[in-house]
């Protein structure tokens, strides 16, 4: 079943034209990775998804419905890691829930608790190093009441090691959650590693290149990251988008 | 704590000591009559034997501070808040308020008197207008640094407007509205003073004018002995009131005292 579709989405900010003629879609519980180079538009678009922006032309259409300026419809997890450094990592958590939906204290903590963050809930955000606090944020995600969750490139501040480990996290998070996830990259192992489907976005203005099923089954494990099937898909990817540069 | 004040504190202490200590001496040595400069311990003399004389006008000065920097800071607060919310009242007064800060408050003093007389009234309306601006002025400009990725988080996720200024901006401006509250603090007893020198029957202000007409230059300076430790103690009260109010910063960052 279709969770999210994008409809002929089109944007320009003045002359600049950013988005041109997008189309794609996630399925329920799929996990679909957005793969594009830097000021491609990606924010952009989560931008018009979360009915921040208003695209010039086109749909977005969530569970059949229309949330073209709509805000508040999806769950999202920001570039940054944009914790309330007033509340403490409970509160921060419980933030998503308060806004649209009810709070549910015990479920929050048993999700700080699956996150490694026992005995941060009474924390500060400053007390947190960046990886934790991408955590907290994604949980704050999860927990929000929306079902499709959008992530802006949540690991691109963070070490190889530290971002391997978040990876695998995520994966864990997802597998017993099942909640659709759009995910933003632009890092290519990174969107084969995690998704069933990856989307390849052309250079400004962006619109859909091509579109790969990752092959791979789940769940995945660290291994596959240095295996020779997975090394082989992502030179394909890479040749792809290194073809649209030029 | 204590113990980093005295780290800190020691040496201008010490200046402090040498300086009373330069006094006593060169009072007693050149013989300087007491209505021209009385020494030191004739001052905390005057200031302990005199306490029941004048207490009562420190108990008052105290009620018009405190009455004053409320109403002062309260309409700051709300005329920050509607200012906020309403972008044309904003567009429309920001740049008068901000000029209006030219204006030294006092002056208007003497006019206040002349159209209210010398009760009450004219006292708390000095004060605040001195408390007003400072508290108006840093609430907008916290309101206005409210931070960008926070505000995009918050509205994504579907904040209506009062969630926003409930749980995003109010709580992001607490550290700017306690700056602009410390400034009036020291501001309002000050207003509180001068206000007292243009007319009243009560106050250490009204004392101090007594005191420097009979020359008693003694209970002068009891009097600004009282007035500065007014001011710091309610800068203290705010500073307190703070530190219980804004526990999440980080040690690196707290540092709010920018008085300026
Ligand atoms: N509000 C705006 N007004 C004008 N131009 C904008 C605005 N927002 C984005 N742009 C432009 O749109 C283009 C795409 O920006 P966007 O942030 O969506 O890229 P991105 O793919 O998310 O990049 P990155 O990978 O670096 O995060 C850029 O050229 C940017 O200058
Ligand atoms: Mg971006």
């Amino acid at each position: 079943m279709t969770h999210l579709e994008i409809q002929n989405i089109s944007k320009s900010f003045g002359e600049n034209e950013v988005l041109d003629q997008l189309n794609f879609s996630v399925h329920q519980g799929e996990f679909v990775s957005l793969l594009g180079p830097s000021g491609s538009g990606k924010s952009t678009l989560f931008g018009i998804i979360g009915g921040m922006i208003l695209p010039n032309s086109g749909d977005v259409i969530l569970n059949g419905e229309s949330i073209k300026g709509k805000r508040g419809s999806i769950s999202y997890t920001p570039q940054t890691p944009s914790l309330l450094p007033w509340r403490t990592i409970l509160n921060n958590v419980l933030l998503g829930q308060e806004l649209t939906g009810k709070k549910d204290r015990e479920k929050a903590l048993q999700m700080i608790d699956r996150a490694g963050l026992k005995s941060y809930e009474n924390s500060y955000p400053h007390e947190l190093s960046g990886g934790m606090k991408q955590r907290v944020s994604f949980i704050r995600s999860v927990l929000s009441p929306q079902s499709l969750i959008l992530l802006d490139e949540p690991f691109s501040a963070l070490d190889e090691f530290t971002r391997t480990d978040m990876q695998k996290w995520l994966l864990d998070m997802w597998e017993q959650t099942k909640r659709s996830i759009l995910f933003v990259t632009h890092n290519i192992e990174e969107a084969v590693f995690l998704s069933d489907r990856v989307i390849i976005l052309s250079p400004r203005p962006a619109s859909v290149l091509k579109e790969f099923q990752v092959p791979f089954e789940r769940p995945r494990r660290e291994e596959l990251l240095l295996s020779d099937e997975f090394l082989q898909f992502k030179k394909e990817i890479y040749q792809e988008m290194r073809h649209a540069q030029v | 704590m204590m113990n980093a004040l005295w780290k800190q504190g020691w040496r201008p202490a010490l200046v402090l000591i040498l300086l009373f200590i330069v006094w006593e001496t060169s009072v007693s040595m050149f013989d300087i009559p007491a209505w021209l400069l009385p020494s030191p311990t004739q001052i905390i003399e005057v200031g302990i034997t005199d306490w029941p004389g004048y207490s009562h006008h420190v108990w008052a000065t105290i009620q018009l501070i405190i009455v004053g920097f409320l109403i002062g800071s309260g309409t700051g607060i709300v005329v920050a808040i509607a200012l906020h919310l309403v972008p044309f009242l904003r567009q429309a007064t920001y740049p008068l308020i901000i000029l209006s800060q030219n204006i030294p408050v006092i002056v208007l003093a003497p006019l206040l008197v002349v159209w209210f007389g010398f009760g009450m009234l004219p006292k708390i309306i000095v004060i605040t207008l001195v408390c007003f601006f400072p508290i108006a002025i840093a609430l907008l400009d916290g309101f206005r640094q409210t931070d960008r990725d926070l505000m995009h988080y918050m509205q994504m996720a579907g904040a209506t407007r009062q969630q926003l200024f409930w749980k995003l901006e109010w709580p992001h401006a607490l550290p700017s509205l306690f700056s602009g509250l410390k400034i009036s603090a020291t501001y309002s007893v000050m207003g509180a003073v001068i206000s007292e020198w243009l007319g009243a029957s009560r106050g250490i202000g009204y004392y101090m004018t007594l005191a420097s007409s009979s020359y008693r230059t003694d209970r002068v300076f009891v009097a600004i002995i009282i007035i500065v430790a007014l001011s710091l103690l309610f800068f203290l009260l705010i500073n307190w009131l703070e530190k219980m109010t804004i526990r999440w910063r980080s040690s690196g960052e707290g540092g709010s005292s920018d008085a300026s």
